[in-house]
């Protein structure tokens, strides 16, 4: 049996239980070395130079634009722009995409799927969810209903509970009423094969540092034709094909969004954590992962007192829980003392926290290196905490 | 006073080497802290910047102020009395005379997250603002 740990070199220098991969993976060998190489060897800027080392580094940029639509099966690297992450990746649609003027979202959605829309002064709609908090279709289709050539945009996979949206249905539904659709993969690129074709989708976001490579890049896959028809995002340099003083012509997409130089060994690095994981048998590491999730869930259940939010059938990568009667933080604070590392809070989704009457929760989330030990000494230190708690209340 | 119940708190603390038996007496503390009135539990009375929520009032007994806190957390409840408990006892003056930086004797920054101690620093504001309104007559 594989040990992922040991493809991680976080792990040779710590001891610690790190059960916050929705937050950020720890990053491969490869990648460090890659980004670190990048520097110490190649360093040089992309795309405008003519010497051997620009091309060279514009080569690798571009090597890993390939590689990156590949990961999601885009037609085409011209797919794929290059943003800082999720978040910046929706802030430029809410920018740079328009005619439509609502934004149909799940009630489960991170602020990053909520803030810039109302920043772009959307109108918003919510999508109710059923008692295992998975999408209610019904509420769904009456909202595409009400609101034909909107733009959908919901979470692959929810960043607190855990819950997979089906994209395909999601989207094969929005497109009947003349919606586009964006799915936020944050938390679905580690788990889940995604293919942007099979799904249908117009947009797909993406954060590297969720999925083993470095935090400040991500990318945006767009249709090519809506990309075509976008307004920039931001201007300046490396984006233009013409700038006058009275005007400027843009180059085709994807470069006409990435304005100014852009994280170059972050991308770099990005590429070798598509390698990483493309070197891994991803049947495997799906078992692997649903059977680190399905332990920890029955551990969990077993304990006294416990809450879980929903008992959907399809959870991936994280897992929200209360115990009765004590605070999240004052688990989460002892937790941390022994070792184990969880977040808790509201994890970025207010309104879905406010609409289940939470505070907020502990959350664990896993990566490919988590393992059932993991869980065994999380529990240990969870019912630790809870005796503590328990003895002075 | 202030100086003697800070002294006191911290040999106390220094007691413990292990980061959870720290903790752990915290939330004692906390547990033992049992002087706060229901009634004042509510927005007016709310520290704004802790993370769960802190209530934290004050009393005067002869020129002398005493605060009461609470939480609906264990850790916070604890620091929050380990405040007030400096604090307490002490005039208005001697309060807003003493260094505001005192606090950091505690080296809770060594047990506790940043955002728990801006939560601290908000206690702290809360119950020099206490002391100023009461010099002020207000």
């Amino acid at each position: 049996m594989r040990n992922y740990k040991d493809d991680f070199e976080f792990f040779k220098n710590s001891d610690n239980v790190y059960l916050d991969s929705a937050a950020t993976t720890q990053k491969p060998y490869s990648v460090i070395e890659a980004q670190s190489d990048f520097y110490k060897k190649y360093c040089a800027n992309i795309h405008r130079g003519l010497h051997t080392l620009s091309n060279s580094a514009t080569k690798m940029y571009e090597d890993a634009r390939a590689l990156c639509a590949d990961f999601i099966n885009a037609k085409s690297s011209k797919n794929i722009v290059f943003t800082k992450g999720v978040t910046e990746g929706i802030n430029l649609l809410a920018h740079s995409l328009s005619g439509y003027k609502t934004v149909i979202i799940s009630s489960l959605e991170h602020h990053s799927n909520i803030v810039p829309w109302q920043l772009s002064n959307k109108n918003i709609k919510v999508i109710e969810l059923d008692s295992e908090l998975n999408i209610d279709y019904a509420s769904y289709e009456k909202l595409l209903f009400e609101n034909p050539n909107s733009l959908v945009s919901i979470t692959h996979i929810s960043n607190v509970f855990g819950n997979v949206n089906d994209a395909e249905k999601i989207t094969n539904l929005a497109h009947r009423y003349g919606c586009l659709v964006h799915i936020d993969g944050a938390q679905a690129g580690a788990h889940i094969k995604v293919d942007v074709q099979k799904l249908d989708v117009d947009f797909y976001t993406l954060s590297a540092h969720k999925i083993y490579g470095p935090t400040g890049v991500g990318l945006l896959y767009g249709k090519f034709e809506l990309l075509e028809q976008m307004r920039p995002y931001q201007g300046g340099g490396a984006m233009i094909s013409d700038v006058s003083f009275e005007s400027s012509t843009y180059l085709d997409p994807p470069l006409k969004f990435e304005a100014g130089t852009q994280n170059i060994s972050g991308v770099i690095g990005w590429a070798e954590a598509i390698r990483y994981m493309n070197s891994l048998e991803f049947d495997e590491v799906i078992l692997h992962e649903e059977k680190v999730y399905s332990y920890a869930l029955k551990s969990l259940k077993n304990l006294n007192d416990i809450v879980i939010y929903t008992d959907a059938k399809n959870l991936k990568s994280a897992l929200s829980f209360n115990i009765k009667n004590l605070h999240h933080e004052d688990i989460g604070a002892l937790l941390d003392k022994q070792g184990i590392s969880v977040r808790t809070g509201h994890h970025c989704a207010l309104p879905a926290m406010k609409m289940l009457g939470l505070d907020g929760t502990i959350r664990i989330s896993f990566g490919i290196y988590s393992d059932e030990d993991d869980v065994n000494r999380f529990m240990m230190a969870l019912e630790k905490s809870i005796e503590i708690l328990r003895r002075y209340k | 006073m202030i100086t003697e119940n800070l002294k006191a708190i911290v040999d106390e603390l220094s007691l413990f080497d292990d980061a959870l038996e720290k903790y752990e007496y915290i939330i004692e503390l906390g547990s033992l802290n049992a002087d706060f009135e229901d009634s004042y539990k509510s927005d007016k009375y709310l520290v704004k910047g802790c993370s769960s929520s802190v209530w934290l009032y004050c009393t005067e007994v002869e020129n002398k102020l005493f605060f009461h806190s609470d939480s609906n957390a264990m850790i916070a409840k604890g620091l929050a009395s380990i405040i007030c408990k400096v604090y307490s006892g002490s005039s208005s003056k001697e309060i807003l005379d003493s260094d505001v930086k005192l606090l950091e004797n505690l080296n809770l920054s060594e047990i506790i997250t940043p955002v728990r101690q801006n939560g601290v620093a908000s206690m702290q504001r809360y119950i020099l603002k206490f002391a100023k309104d009461f010099e002020d007559g207000c």
